[in-house]
């Protein structure tokens, strides 16, 4: 298994935030996070980045023990995406790609600035300030960022939450074909039921920090009589 | 310790810098406003009081060390600050760098910031006031190399405030050298403070810096020894706040106050 989290716990001041959750992601899967807000999807996806120290369990990348290992040698094949950080905005689009792909230590940069700027149609903004880019500029912006380290995990949080429904798709049609490409293990929260349909080999469903059900969309619309997952995901939200 | 990734920490400030000519502006505009009113307390003091009727300048060299210190604290922890203001504080704690990294980028950049607001500054006072703090000849390297520890030490102090408490503890970070300008005796001898503060005052560098700086100006000699302790007392300064960052940041993983920074 690439990922394995086991026994994964997180208490806040006594209230629990995850409880003892275990699940595997093969190499190159993509997984779908969901549930209702508040379930411990961003605190789980938080303890996988490194930012929160888990109260129990383990969390293993690559056979390598996140808590144990060194932090850096992990993260270096890691990368994040989500709506709710962003890059400096006064720094320009190019400016940005190229601290952070120094962060990352990407060799060739200006190549890769390029390659992401073609794929993503980002050229004719990239020496434009990040905080002047629309809502949905920013967010493919964000995403060449988490791409500048071409990383085998890519962690996405609700990447197109707030986007009109064009570029919406567009976000989901690129990750599919990046994913064609390349070797990439995704990790993705998101309340957008066709976009996890559309993106996911399997799916986890959390609530009040508990893994409740878990498989490929199909096998969860199925097992609850549900014609999609929005139904599946409001009865067990509900439930 | 990667020197690239500690370059690449530090080229995002200088590009921060240089994108906007607002920002350096600000950043010589203090400095020189300080510079004025300082001058002309100065020359008011040198008119009226005894103590610098033989040192004109004394004053106006303590308030251009001063605002050295100022700068260097403040320029550390503005850039954290425009971190947590551009919500990108998360990006940077993902991305596979060392808090060591983190530290000297820091360290190493706030010396451009500052340097930025002081030369204009310290210029000035040259043709406006004849008062040269180049005057203070070699020793003026070390007083300044004391100033800058401590002004970052301050920095990790307030940082790691910002780490601890949020955002909220911004409002610190603006007043932090505030609270200790009287203790540090920049403008008057320690003499001035009752007993029970100039023992306080004596752990801080400052008052063995301003002393030594007085010293030099007044008397012509140098203590080397203040100003080696001056030196020693920064870097203590210096450890412990390097200790408390790293504190808060464990404690922040903890408390999980990581991944909402800014928000």
């Amino acid at each position: 298994m690439f990922i394995q989290v086991k026994n994964l716990t997180k208490t806040f001041n006594n209230n629990p935030a995850v409880s003892d959750i275990s699940f595997d992601i093969k190499k190159n899967q993509t997984v779908g996070l969901l549930g209702p807000n508040g379930c411990g999807k961003t605190t789980s996806i938080g303890m996988m980045l490194g930012l929160i120290k888990p109260s129990g369990g383990e969390i293993i990348i690559d056979n390598k023990n996140l808590n144990k290992e060194k932090r850096d040698g992990i993260l270096s094949k890691i990368n994040f995406a989500s709506p709710y950080i962003e890059l400096p905005k006064k720094l320009t689009v190019k400016q940005n790609l190229e601290i952070y792909g120094r962060l990352y230590s990407v060799k060739n940069l200006s190549e890769r600035i390029n390659e992401l700027s073609n794929e993503l149609d980002l050229k004719q903004f990239l020496k434009k300030k990040t905080g002047e880019l629309s809502s949905g500029q920013k967010n493919r912006v964000s995403l060449a960022k988490s791409l500048i380290n071409k990383p085998e995990i890519l962690f996405l949080d609700e990447p197109t939450a707030s986007l009109d429904p064009d570029v919406g798709d567009y976000i989901r049609g690129y990750i599919q074909s990046y994913k064609l490409k390349n070797q990439v293990t995704i990790l993705l929260a998101s309340h957008n039921m066709n976009e996890v349909e559309r993106l996911c080999d399997n799916i986890i469903m959390m609530k009040k920090g508990k893994i409740i059900d878990r498989g490929t969309c199909a096998q969860i619309i199925k097992k609850h009589g549900r014609s999609n997952l929005e139904e599946t995901f409001l009865k067990l939200a509900r439930g | 310790m990667n020197f690239l990734k500690i370059y690449a920490l530090g080229l995002r400030h200088i590009y921060l810098i240089s994108n906007s000519l607002p920002r350096i502006i600000d950043l010589i505009y203090w400095p020189t406003v300080q510079i004025f009113l300082w001058g002309f307390i100065s020359k008011f003091f040198t008119v009226g009081s005894t103590y610098y009727t033989d040192a004109v300048g004394i004053i106006l060299t303590a308030a251009i060390l001063y605002d050295f210190l100022f700068r260097a604290s403040i320029s550390y922890n503005i850039m954290f600050l425009e971190e947590i203001w551009s919500r990108n504080f998360t990006n940077l704690f993902i991305a596979p760098i060392k808090i060591s990294e983190i530290i000297t980028a820091l360290t190493i950049t706030a010396i451009l910031r500052t340097l930025i607001g002081l030369l204009p500054a310290a210029a000035l006072a040259i043709p406006l006031f004849g008062v040269s703090i180049f005057k203070l000849g070699v020793p003026l390297v070390f007083l300044l190399l004391a100033l800058y520890i401590f002004g970052v030490s301050l920095g990790l102090l307030v940082t790691s405030g910002l780490i601890r408490f949020g955002p909220s503890f911004e409002n610190i970070a603006w007043a932090s050298l505030f609270f200790l300008a009287p203790l540090g005796c920049i403008y008057y001898p320690i003499e001035i403070l009752p007993e029970v503060l100039q023992v306080v005052a004596k752990a801080l560098p400052l008052v063995h810096i301003f002393e030594e700086m007085r010293n030099i100006l007044i008397n012509n000699t140098i203590d080397w020894f203040q100003i080696i302790k001056s030196i020693s007392i920064a870097i203590i300064y210096f450890i412990l706040g390097v200790i408390v960052f790293y504190m808060s940041y464990f404690g922040a993983r903890i408390r999980g106050t990581l991944i909402n920074m800014g928000e």
